[in-house]
């Protein structure tokens, strides 16, 4: 662990991507919140549902939300085998994880991580122990509520050897907040046999600058599996989740962005492929509506009988902005298959006029192509996502 | 009789080449009209221009619906007006599934996905629309996406082409209720919807008979005749010397 007059340091460090953020243009986000007990009574409601964090909380395991930097609702079925709490608590009852986190993530990576790890921020916990397959999903939400303030979470999933569990998870921002800064750290930690799938679901303010720093460190024959998905207007983003893969495990990421006039997206996603055997496969689809738009995707196979796949798929709706697809691949041995695809463009004319032809007009003809392109992306969309991609294509207003 | 279709001296191009050089052609109001002629004579680009498809581009000439000039119409709306088209090689459409489509022409409470197994395509809604289809399948998937759409003039091309014989009367039997309003059956099915048909074998004319027949050459219309005429001269003489050109004055 650095210590602490070099993670100082790194608070000049930009972000190796993305625009750089001023921090001291934000104020520190509320440490302790208003405690929010039922979420089906809150005035958050609107802003979770958005998200596809479900109130009623039916076929979900459990809730944790953070509003600003605290925890505001924390609510679990009675289930062996899991754990959610705050990570402040987590540290109280788990003497062992302050030597255990930070190792996933390096404070100094940046001037993001820096500050969370400076400040202790508080964030969740989810531990799913040995053996244990939770059925329901875990939700959890993270809501900025102040204006000009900086949310910074600090995040720690483990799933042991054989344990299995899926999380949905979703930010916003609350309609008078939208000028901020959202700074998401999270460390995951798989051990063998396990499979994790990570949905998070984005909805901020025109104006929101959002920098999540994500690292998941896995086994061996585990399955790792990350959805982003970002439909509405937003600042800026910039996140570039990192995995590395032990032998026999796979990873997919899937990104599903819309980059509206005066947003500014760069995703992707870096896989290091370092067991034999390792599989990854990277698809981001996304739209330009005349905002700025960064696809990045970079495998690295260092061990042999690694097979992995990139694929970068951007359509152009409006002029105005710019699209770049960054597909990168690097191998270090010679046993491996890696590949690549990338295209950018606008949907064909004979796919739309095809569809005008049974009746539908251009905008009805534009926007069933979009929905499919973009939910192309993530295998058996869950139905909250569904349902939210269908109200952001309508009110993105595609066909122009 | 009223006129649904009439084009007047039209002119079309594609990828910068004239294709379609002076055609004209009139479909009165439940008539089947049948179209032959030789490969790249320019037929489907016909029925590309009719439909709107921006691949071609008409430089002279009109194209009148029901007396409506639709010549710079956009295609929904032309399809809007009734016309509806089975393309000879549709598009693939990526993402779309043929359900959503089927649900998005007709409305959900049409009972058109209920129509599906009669085409053999219920295992099909969830898939992308004509995408790895097989030549078969994708027939059967434009006639049923037809059904839904219900057109008053109906642009089919080649509908038995790639078909196999078993299938064949599958075909030609929905192609018949799209023509005869559903389930007409013998002389006393009342026709109302006009179809403008391509056939090169003529096996569709076994299913709903057609009242008469054009021949295209070099993107025109050549010469027109009784449809079983046509066909058997055709058959004998092929397009080289069209024996109904020496006899029939257009
Ligand atoms: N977009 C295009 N660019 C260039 N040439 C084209 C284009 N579309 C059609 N053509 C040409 O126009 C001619 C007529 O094509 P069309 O498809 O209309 O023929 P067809 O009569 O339907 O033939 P077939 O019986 O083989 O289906 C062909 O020579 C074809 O190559
Ligand atoms: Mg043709």
């Amino acid at each position: 662990m650095p210590d602490n007059q070099t993670v100082k340091e790194a608070l000049n460090k930009k972000g190796a991507f993305g625009e750089d953020i001023d921090l001291e243009r934000y104020e520190d986000g509320t440490n302790a919140p208003e405690f929010v007990e039922d979420l089906q009574d809150s005035e958050y409601q609107r802003y979770m549902e958005n998200v596809g964090v479900v109130s009623d909380e039916i076929n979900r395991s459990g809730t944790i939300m953070f509003i600003d930097n605290g925890m505001s609702h924390c609510s679990a079925k009675v289930q062996e085998g899991l754990e959610i709490l705050s990570l402040k608590e987590a540290l109280k009852q788990h003497e062992g994880l302050k030597d255990f986190m930070w190792n996933a993530m390096d404070p100094t990576k940046d001037k993001y991580t820096a500050k969370t790890y400076l400040d202790d921020a508080d964030g969740y916990f989810l531990r799913v122990k040995a053996g244990h397959h939770i059925k329901a999903p875990v939700q959890t939400c993270m809501l900025i509520n102040s204006n000009k303030s900086a949310q910074r979470l600090h995040n720690v999933i483990i799933v042991e050897d054989g344990g299995s569990l899926e999380i949905i998870t979703g930010c916003s921002t609350a309609n008078h907040a939208g000028d901020s800064l959202h700074v998401g750290v999270s460390e995951i930690y798989m051990g063998d046999n396990a499979n994790l799938s990570f949905s998070m679901i984005h909805s901020w303010g025109k104006q929101t600058n959002v920098r999540p720093r994500t690292r998941c460190v896995i086994g061996k024959n585990s399955n790792y599996s990350n959805n982003y998905v970002i439909l509405n207007p937003v600042g800026s983003i910039q996140s570039f989740p990192v995995a590395d893969l032990g032998a026999g495990s796979s990873a997919t990421y899937n990104t599903m962005c819309i980059a509206h006039e005066g947003s500014d997206i760069d995703s992707g996603g870096l896989v290091n492929l370092n067991g034999v055997g390792a599989r990854a496969e990277i698809m981001s689809r996304s739209i330009s509506m005349g905002g700025k738009l960064c696809a990045r995707g970079r495998l690295v196979g260092n061990s042999p009988g690694v097979k992995a796949h990139l694929e970068c798929r951007s359509i152009i709706l409006k002029d105005g902005g710019s699209t770049v697809a960054i597909p990168e691949l690097e191998a270090h041995v010679a046993d491996v298959e890696m590949t690549h695809e990338a295209a950018v463009g606008k949907i064909a004319r004979d796919q739309i006029e095809y569809l005008m032809s049974r009746g539908l007009d251009e905008d009805q003809a534009v926007s069933m192509i979009v929905r499919g392109f973009l939910s192309g992306s993530i295998n058996g969309l869950p139905e909250a996502l569904q349902k939210e991609l269908d109200a952001a294509i309508e009110q993105a207003n595609l066909g122009d | 009789m009223t006129e649904m279709l009439k084009i007047v001296n039209l002119h079309a191009e594609a990828g910068e080449r004239e294709i379609l050089r002076g055609v004209d052609l009139t479909i009165n109001e439940g008539e089947t009209a049948v179209l032959f002629g030789p490969n790249g004579s320019g037929k489907s680009t016909l029925l590309s221009t009719i439909m709107g498809y921006s691949t071609t581009k008409v430089t002279e000439g009109e194209i009148l619906f029901k007396g409506e000039d639709i010549t710079e119409m956009t295609v929904d709306q032309r399809a809007k007006l009734g016309i509806g088209m089975m393309m000879q090689r549709p598009p693939n459409i990526y993402g779309v599934r043929l359900g959503d489509l089927l649900n998005a022409t007709s409305g959900k409470n049409s009972g058109i996905i209920d129509d599906a197994p009669k085409f053999k395509m219920e295992r099909f809604l969830d898939r992308e629309i004509n995408v790895g289809f097989s030549g078969g399948e994708i027939k059967r998937s434009e006639l049923l996406q037809l059904t839904a759409q219900k057109p008053e003039f109906i642009l089919l091309d080649e509908p038995e082409s790639g078909v196999d014989l078993e299938n064949i009367d599958l075909i030609g039997s929905k192609v018949r209720e799209l023509l005869y309003d559903g389930h007409g059956c013998g002389g006393s099915a009342q026709r109302h919807v006009s179809s403008l048909v391509i056939t090169h074998t003529g096996q569709i004319l076994d299913y709903i008979g057609a009242d008469r027949a054009y021949v295209m050459k070099n993107g025109r219309i050549q010469c027109s005749g009784r449809p079983a005429d046509l066909l058997k001269d055709i058959k004998e003489h092929g397009y080289g010397e069209c024996a109904a050109c020496q006899t029939i004055k257009l």
